[in-house]
């Protein structure tokens, strides 16, 4: 379960959240929307401790995130992320993108390793792509394998940052099938997305930012049926 | 007007000694290569520390390094270092006088190469649970010496070139040495300078062809 108890944080003079409270319980897939600079990305680096918070505290599975003492890079094993830059390594093969962290962070070896990638890439459709570069792969390609890179740790959770929004329209498509699939096999996640139709589709619940607030939480029918907040109608009037 | 007569005879007989020569200048050059990579890495270390006196100890090394003539770097490793009764073998002050350069130079191309890398590949490395110092180590690293190896190959041929200016302190075993030498004994200036000339470029050539067999070897992305 992540708990995220009246989380303030900000660049600058720029209060980016101001005071989120949110309860993802396991097994939960949330889709958070929102226009840009409403604090949606911050929240979900804050929650894997990439960024720090001014006040208010993140629980994951009864651990303080950015407690004092928390050792964090224990802490990512369990917390898979996907940002909407792929982030290839480009110097590592698509099968050493995805041994890397097992076999150094989890101590696993080469064998190992390499039947968990072979697994991941296989779930996420890229089987025959293990001893291709990165370069050679579409953005669409490289964002599953940074999806697979993510699950080779099996993680309990999985974030996704705008994970479609670096694609070009026609691959937007086999990148959410993925995440599809991994919603269908009861994966806990929290994406933030501008795919409307995706959130409505996959989520258990749907959150609205809007500067910094969490303005309305709901069902997709709900939400997306007859939402409350003001800011929300606007939101979606102007997305449809 | 030209009644110059040529004896290139007399210079190619002078060969074997003149390739002695040439090894004891491929000797200092990666000699001076390995010690600058080193002291390249330690500066670049400093630089990066945030600490004040490290860092300026190695931004002055750089600074002094790439916008000084290099014949004066060797100058003060022999005769500088000398007047404070730091007595330097022609050889040794050569080897200080191109690693000091050496080093300058490359602390410069390393630290361009880790700008070049984005942050958002650590945060990707941090993100699977590494350490700081493994993506360091996985990461990063990796992806930097590719940047950096190309421009190192040219310091490399650089150093051997400079190897050269050793006449100036007294050096007379390496490449330019002996021919200084043979040349002062003969007259030979042109066919002497000119086959010593030749040597270099094989050299220079044959380093930076293999520099890049190497590279396509090992950056295969």
């Amino acid at each position: 379960m992540i708990e995220i108890e009246n989380v303030r944080k900000s660049f600058g003079q720029l209060e980016v959240l101001k005071g989120i409270n949110l309860t993802v319980p396991k097994g939960e897939v949330l889709t958070v929307i929102g226009g840009s600079g409403s604090g949606k990305s911050t929240l979900l680096t804050c929650i894997n401790g990439l960024e720090t918070i001014d006040s208010g505290r993140i629980v994951v599975d009864g651990t303080d995130v950015h407690a004092k003492g928390t050792d964090l890079n224990k802490l990512r094993r369990k917390l898979g992320i996907v940002f909407q830059q792929f982030n290839a390594f480009p110097h590592l093969t698509v099968l050493e993108n995805v041994t890397l962290a097992p076999r150094k962070v989890l101590g696993l070896s080469k064998a190992e390793a390499d039947a968990i990638a072979v697994k991941q890439l296989t779930h996420v459709g890229l089987g025959d792509k293990l001893k291709v570069y990165p370069s050679r792969l579409s953005g669409g390609q490289q964002q599953r394998m940074a999806i697979a890179r993510a699950l080779a740790m099996s993680p309990d959770y999985m974030l996704f940052d705008e994970v479609t929004s670096a694609l070009d329209p026609q691959l937007v498509g086999e990148v959410l099938d993925t995440l599809r699939l991994l919603a269908s096999e009861g994966m806990t996640m929290i994406c933030v997305t501008h795919e409307m139709k995706f959130a409505r589709e996959v989520s258990d619940r749907v959150a609205f930012f809007h500067k910094g607030v969490m303005a309305e939480i709901a069902p997709p029918d709900e939400l997306f049926g007859a939402p409350k907040d003001p800011d929300l109608r606007q939101f979606l009037a102007a997305t449809h | 007007m030209f009644n110059y007569t040529f004896h290139w005879n007399q210079a190619l007989r002078a060969l074997p000694q003149m390739l002695d020569g040439a090894l004891v200048t491929l000797q200092i050059a990666l000699l001076s290569m390995a010690i600058g990579l080193a002291c390249a890495i330690a500066l670049t270390l400093f630089r990066l520390s945030g600490n004040r006196i490290l860092g300026g100890f190695a931004t002055a090394w750089v600074e002094i390094a790439r916008n000084t003539p290099a014949l004066f770097q060797i100058y003060m490793a022999h005769f500088g270092l000398g007047n404070f009764g730091i007595h330097l073998s022609p050889y040794t002050a050569l080897l200080v006088g191109i690693a000091f350069n050496n080093a300058g130079y490359l602390a410069e191309n390393f630290r361009g190469a880790l700008k070049a890398i984005p942050d958002t590949q650590t945060r990707a490395a941090r993100s699977l649970g590494m350490t700081s110092l493994q993506a360091f180590r996985y990461i990063v690293l990796p992806q930097m010496l590719r940047i950096a190896f190309l421009p190192a190959t040219n310091q490399m041929v650089w150093a051997i070139l400079m190897t050269s200016l050793g006449v100036t302190v007294g050096m007379n075993t390496d490449l330019a040495g002996v021919t200084q030498e043979l040349n002062a004994r003969s007259f030979r200036t042109f066919e002497f300078f000119a086959l010593a000339a030749v040597i270099y470029y094989v050299i220079a050539k044959a380093v930076t062809l293999a520099a890049r067999l190497f590279a396509a070897r090992m950056f295969r992305y």
